[in-house]
């Protein structure tokens, strides 16, 4: 990994740098994992008219509406050197997955899971069937046919299933504080940080990081409001 | 092939040579058998053989899948590939081709007159362009069997006279067998060599197109006439005319003479025919033919259908059942037909007069 925040990296002077980038890089890790593994559930939810798409949907809107504590507990549970998950991962690797990086990328995997999949289950949902005949009568097989038809004509979904995935880790702050804790450099992501400045009432601390991320949340959502905005045909 | 309560039933060999058209009314089938071919419908029962070749066959459990098929398949509506430009649809296909195709792009696009368009997006075409587009990349898919769904259905008139010469030109450049699917008379006539009629999820008629035509059971009223082989005799060029002669008389069409000179196809519509009992004065007429009455025609409706002899070749007129009754016309009469509407076919070329 580039060092952008130690002693010689270009961000090394700004204050709340650490937890910044931490937040950036988990962010980023976790939306490409998402992304990868969300297309094929995506496109299975999108397609099949199978007794389990219903429960399955239920269970991936699930971070939705749950509270983020409650997703934190029952992940802490999981990840724990003592949990299903954890202790596999300790025989693997040694390390514990509770208060860990890796563990708040599975964490936020779970958590932000939702915002990329639904997306991408809207897009492939308006490809239609006949354009995917149609390929395939031009000689592609069904994966030629998804990855020349359908990943093209869902790249608006896969834009906004990204810029979702990604705002969304960004901000994240019950689960990480439930799994991960507050280890700088390791778990102490930006929501934590400002946080811990508010509670030692630090604000000018709290202002700088809390801008960024206001100003990030607008920039997001105001990419995903033109790229999708209403047009005209021709 | 079972889809809730309806059920197609289709056995028929297609020649491999000429367009075979798929004609009859709305949910007969038509779509369903082109979809069954293209193997689009997993769940059809039956044997698809091909040039010695078994894309599906039920009872060993043989089902090729679509892309492997080598069909070109022109769907109604086109689906033409709108994150592609037209250039990259008509690629789409040529790229994926098992073999060369018979004629290359730049003869396809040449033939189609779409050159012009390869830099536009697919939702700045007409639908005339869409649909010459959409037939430029099943061709180029070198396909062993071209099917084509209703391509000029969805278009208007003009557009559909633009497109039938590309096609009838198409068809002679390239050796390929066309499956045609119709509900119009006047394109499976222009168009087909062989005719394959279907009702109801059923095949009821097939065989060559000029017998077929010439079946009054298989068309609506307004559709009855028939199909007459007639050879271009010669073109005057100051009342701007052709001739035609066939095996009965001589027919006269305003208008150019076909491209080539030789034998021409000629549709004759049962509303465009009238009778005379004696030898009528000058008319606006052009073309009056001697026959004789031979059976009459009458489902006890307002009109009464007379076919006439003349020759070796057959007319049938429409008229109504006034006119049959005024003029007393019996079996065997010698008449006078009166045709006020004729439509040519000639191969490579199409036009229609009246």
């Amino acid at each position: 990994m580039v060092d952008v925040v130690g002693a010689n990296g270009w961000l090394a002077h700004f204050p709340g740098a650490g937890p910044l980038w931490l937040s950036v890089r988990l962010a980023g890790v976790t939306t490409l994992i998402l992304i990868v593994f969300g297309t094929p559930l995506a496109w299975w939810l999108s397609r099949t008219r199978g007794f389990w798409r219903v429960p399955v949907e239920a269970i991936v809107a699930m971070p939705i509406v749950l509270p983020p504590t409650v997703m934190g507990f029952y992940l802490l549970i999981l990840l724990g050197p003592a949990g299903p998950l954890g202790r596999f991962w300790v025989s693997l690797t040694g390390d514990s997955l509770s208060f860990s990086f890796s563990g708040l990328v599975i964490a936020s995997c779970a958590y932000s899971l939702p915002f990329v999949v639904q997306p991408l289950q809207n897009a492939f949902h308006s490809v239609s069937e006949a354009g995917m005949e149609s390929a395939a009568t031009l000689g592609a097989s069904p994966l030629d046919v998804f990855f020349s038809i359908v990943v093209p004509q869902s790249m608006r979904g896969y834009l906004t299933a990204a810029v979702m995935g990604f705002a969304h880790t960004l901000g994240e702050f019950g689960v990480v504080l439930m799994v991960g804790g507050n280890i700088p450099g390791e778990t102490r992501v930006i929501s934590i940080a400002i946080y811990d400045h508010v509670e030692s009432l630090n604000y000018d601390k709290a202002h700088v990081l809390s801008v960024i991320l206001l100003v990030f949340a607008f920039l997001a959502l105001l990419l995903l409001y033109f790229v999708n905005r209403p047009r005209h045909r021709a | 092939m079972d889809r809730g309560d309806f059920r197609l039933r289709a056995d028929f060999d297609l020649p491999a040579q000429g367009i075979t058209g798929l004609f009859g009314v709305s949910g007969a089938g038509k779509t369903t058998v082109l979809r069954c071919l293209a193997g689009l419908e997993r769940g059809a029962k039956g044997r698809i053989e091909v040039a010695r070749d078994i894309w599906q066959d039920s009872s060993t459990r043989v089902f090729v899948p679509p892309h492997r098929r080598e069909v070109g398949y022109v769907f109604q509506h086109t689906q033409l590939f709108r994150h592609l430009d037209v250039a990259a649809n008509i690629d789409y296909g040529l790229r994926r081709a098992r073999r060369p195709p018979k004629l290359t792009r730049g003869q396809v696009c040449d033939l189609l007159d779409i050159d012009r368009l390869s830099r536009r997006r697919t939702d700045q075409l007409s639908g005339g362009e869409r649909q010459r587009v959409a037939i430029a990349r099943a061709v180029l898919r070198s396909p062993r069997l071209l099917l084509m769904d209703e391509p000029l259905a969805s278009l208007d008139h003009d557009s559909r006279r633009q497109i039938l010469p590309f096609l009838n030109r198409l068809h002679a450049e390239l050796a390929m067998p066309i499956l045609y699917v119709s509900h119009s008379v006047d394109e499976v006539t222009h168009l087909c060599d062989h005719l394959i009629v279907m009702r109801a999820g059923a095949i009821t008629e097939s065989g060559e197109i000029g017998q077929l035509l010439n079946n009054p059971a298989i068309f609506d009223d307004a559709d009855t006439g028939v199909f007459i082989e007639a050879r271009v005799t010669g073109h005057d060029a100051i009342n701007q005319v052709t001739r035609l002669r066939f095996d009965g008389g001589e027919l006269i069409l305003p208008g150019h003479p076909p491209a080539n000179r030789g034998r021409v196809r000629v549709r004759i519509l049962a509303r465009d025919v009238s009778v005379s009992v004696d030898t009528p004065g000058p008319s606006s007429i052009l073309n009056q033919i001697s026959a004789i009455i031979g059976s009459v025609a009458d489902n006890g409706g307002p009109h009464v259908q007379v076919e006439l002899i003349a020759g070796s070749s057959r007319l049938i007129a429409r008229i109504s059942r006034l006119s049959f009754n005024k003029l007393v016309l019996s079996k065997g009469q010698a008449v006078t037909a009166q045709v006020k509407g004729v439509a040519v076919k000639p191969s490579g070329q199409y036009r229609e007069t009246l």
